[in-house]
């Protein structure tokens, strides 16, 4: 795990491939992206590759890993760089990150790596830090089901060292790369950022207490936590989802997404609608939350029974709309879920903005 | 929004990271941060020393530790030493011949070691702020259990008590502190001889783990805040969590402070209580509140009295200022300054903390 392109992601796990070779360990590279940084390239000397697979898209060839290639040669260990990464289409599978799930299905052990800004549920929080939105996400739960991340750690100014000497990108890139990333603020927060997410990575992995005797934990921490996100066609549902998905992750809490429509399916609602619902709903599914279609016609009625029936104990909003006229139709859902759900916790979330530098 | 940050080209940030490796003008400082021996923190930093020499920096080597894997003494064979000094009863880093050879950057593998009696200054790190302030650059190590402040922590973890330390105020200090992490399989491999059962072992290191990276996450936190209050940026970046509880006499505060402190623990956030000031309040609302504020400090929280006519605005105003991203209240109250929260104040609220999620308790 990195905070940027640089900080020697791809060196360090050709370090450990190396180490790992001269113990005599099985080991492949089934993936690498060289971007012409010397240091990197001569760490893969003595490495065994397995030759990428050739895909044709719109008339151009592009080059993708090999996954039934690495499968049949069947190595113990396999690099692989650009966890985040989409393949092309055409390809087997949309996302590398799937194709890693299948070789280690099949016992592979596998080295990869990825930068903060890949993790889908802090999608908003870079583009505050950023100003870009990353597309190119990786869910939550893929991460959580590796055995270990480490983090590579660099200081933001020997970052900046390195991008000035040309060791990261070439001279043109350089320049546009010094206006949105690689700021040096942009750089300290992306920083703390992955420093924090690893502590919750390790923590997730710690399940007893070595300390000595269990502490005694509050009632709070004994409770069990449920939280409710409702689903609609606004697009904001995305950023509510991915803050429920976070807030559950760190409570150890179930999660939920429902939309609620009058005949129960969404199918007499106006063609973007759906699509819109349908893409928040699938979202969810994504990020391993379940999703549910509510029947009724009183939406906050709906929603309120829908969670009472599962003890649901906190429900997510997203914030009602402040543009011009305000859309009385979600204050009025907002305080009429409120008023409803006399005994949870509604959290209404906001936007993160864009931090101006 | 103020816009003063002027974009660098890259011929301009060259200029001016050549200036900073020549090591010109002020001293600086530098600290590599381990969470256990065998994380290959000496290796790192001398590494960087290596790569530093062949670009022609001028580099010298002040402190190695006494005991040093082969990887180390290969680079270190490249590398110009000067050897710590025989004082009497020990040994510390010879800062007189460090600054009489005046190099552009100096490492110091092990920055928590007592020095022998008689000598300058009681510690090590004391003679690096003698380096750094004689103009030098200075890049040390240290594992975190060697932090003072840090000792108790790591001793509930590791059973263990470390002589010699160093205060959180000079790693603080440091202009840049780089956390070397590694799984803890690899510090397992280099102490064979240890016999103790390897779960709770990596139970431990993740511990130690999760200390280091929260210290070094706490500084990164602290030199960002201070880079965006010299450039006069207010807005916070979302980068901790920091939970702002709003109570009145009446509130439910238990279930708020209860939750409040999960969800503080778990994302490591910070934790603040706030009272808006209320003129008239009953005997018993005073010893109320004074009860909630008592059970705000038992659990941690910082306490905070604000005072302002409108309590929306004024606590609008405190979040925004401290970059709040959550903000828990409650609503439905008979009396006191919240009344009728539902209805104008919560809406209010709402509709006005841009860039925070509002939590709102049942009552």
């Amino acid at each position: 795990m990195g905070y940027a392109s640089g900080v020697g992601k791809t060196y360090k796990m050709l370090e450990e491939a190396q180490a790992l070779k001269s113990q005599e360990v099985d080991i492949v590279i089934g993936y690498f992206e060289p971007h012409g940084r010397k240091d990197t390239i001569a760490k893969m000397e003595g490495l065994e590759i397995v030759p990428r697979q050739k895909i044709q898209y719109r008339g151009s060839v592009f080059e993708e890993m090999d996954t039934d290639a690495i499968l049949a040669r069947r190595p113990q260990v396999c690099a692989v760089d650009e966890f985040a990464h989409t393949n092309v289409p055409g390809s087997t599978r949309a996302k590398r990150w799937e194709d890693i799930e299948i070789l280690r299905d099949s016992g592979i052990h596998v080295l990869t790596t990825m930068n903060i800004q890949h993790l889908e549920s802090l999608n908003d929080e870079v583009w505050q830090i950023t100003g870009v939105r990353v597309r190119e996400t990786i869910p939550d739960w893929v991460v959580q089901g590796a055995d270990e991340v480490v983090i590579i750690d660099l200081t933001p100014r020997a970052l900046l060292h390195r991008l000035a000497r040309g060791v990261v990108y070439d001279r043109e890139k350089v320049e546009r790369a010094l206006q949105n990333f690689f700021r040096e603020s942009t750089l300290v927060a992306l920083r703390e950022l992955a420093l924090r997410e690893t502590v919750h990575e390790l923590e997730h992995r710690v399940v007893h207490d070595v300390t000595g005797p269990v502490e005694e934990r509050t009632q709070s921490e004994r409770r069990q936590h449920k939280i409710l996100a409702l689903a609609t066609a606004d697009p904001r549902t995305a950023m509510l989802i991915r803050r429920a998905r976070r807030m559950s992750d760190f409570l150890g809490a179930e999660c939920f997404a429902v939309a609620v429509h009058p005949s129960g399916d969404l199918s007499d609602l106006p063609e973007s609608d759906r699509e819109a619902v349908e893409r928040h709903l699938n979202f969810a599914r994504n990020m391993r939350i379940e999703t549910r279609i509510l029947e009724g016609e009183d939406i906050a009625r709906a929603v309120v029974d829908f969670a009472r029936r599962n003890q649901i104990t906190q429900i997510f909003l997203a914030r009602p709309c402040e543009r011009f006229r305000v859309p009385l139709f979600s204050r009025d859902l907002m305080h009429r879920i409120v008023s409803l759900a006399k005994d949870m916790q509604i959290v209404i979330v906001s936007e993160r903005e864009p931090v101006e530098k | 929004m103020t816009r003063d940050i002027r974009r660098r080209t890259p011929d301009e940030l060259l200029r001016e990271v050549q200036a900073e490796e020549a090591g010109a003008g002020k001293g600086h400082l530098k600290i590599f941060l381990g969470y256990a021996s065998g994380v290959g923190k000496s290796f790192r930093m001398l590494d960087e020393a290596r790569r530093r020499r062949e670009r022609g920096q001028d580099v010298v080597v002040g402190a190695v530790q006494p005991k040093v894997p082969p990887e180390v003494v290969s680079v270190l064979s490249k590398l110009e030493v000067i050897p710590l000094g025989n004082y009497g009863e020990g040994t510390a880093i010879d800062v007189e011949a460090i600054i009489r050879r005046h190099p552009a950057v100096c490492f110091i593998d092990g920055l928590a070691y007592d020095n022998p009696p008689g000598l300058r200054n009681p510690t090590r790190w004391q003679d690096v702020q003698d380096l750094v302030k004689a103009g030098i650059k200075v890049i040390g190590s240290i594992n975190i259990q060697y932090i003072d402040e840090l000792r108790e922590q790591v001793e509930a973890i590791t059973g263990k008590r470390v002589a010699q330390t160093v205060p959180i105020s000079f790693i603080k200090s440091a202009d840049e502190i780089e956390i070397v992490d590694a799984p803890p399989e690899q510090p397992l491999e280099r102490s064979p001889e240890e016999q103790v059962d390897a779960e709770r072992r990596e139970q431990r290191l993740s511990k130690l783990r999760e200390l280091a990276l929260l210290l070094a996450a706490d500084v990164v936190e602290y030199q960002l805040s201070d880079y965006l209050e010299r450039r006069g940026i207010k807005q916070h970046f979302g980068t901790q969590e920091r939970i702002l509880v709003c109570i009145t006499p009446r509130a439910n505060v238990g279930e708020m402070i209860e939750i409040a402190c999960t969800v503080a623990e778990r994302f490591h956030a910070e934790l603040i209580v706030a009272y808006v000031k209320q003129a008239n309040l009953s005997p018993a609302d005073e010893a109320a509140l004074e009860e909630k504020l008592e059970m705000a400090q038992a659990v941690g929280a910082g306490i905070q009295i604000l005072e302002g006519e409108d309590p929306v605005d004024t606590i609008l105003e405190f979040a925004k200022s401290r970059g709040i991203t959550q903000l828990f209240i409650g609503h439905t109250q008979r009396s006191g300054a919240w009344s009728n929260l539902w209805g104008a104040p919560v809406d209010k609220l709402i509709r006005r903390s841009r860039g925070m999620d509002v939590r709102v308790f049942p009552q």
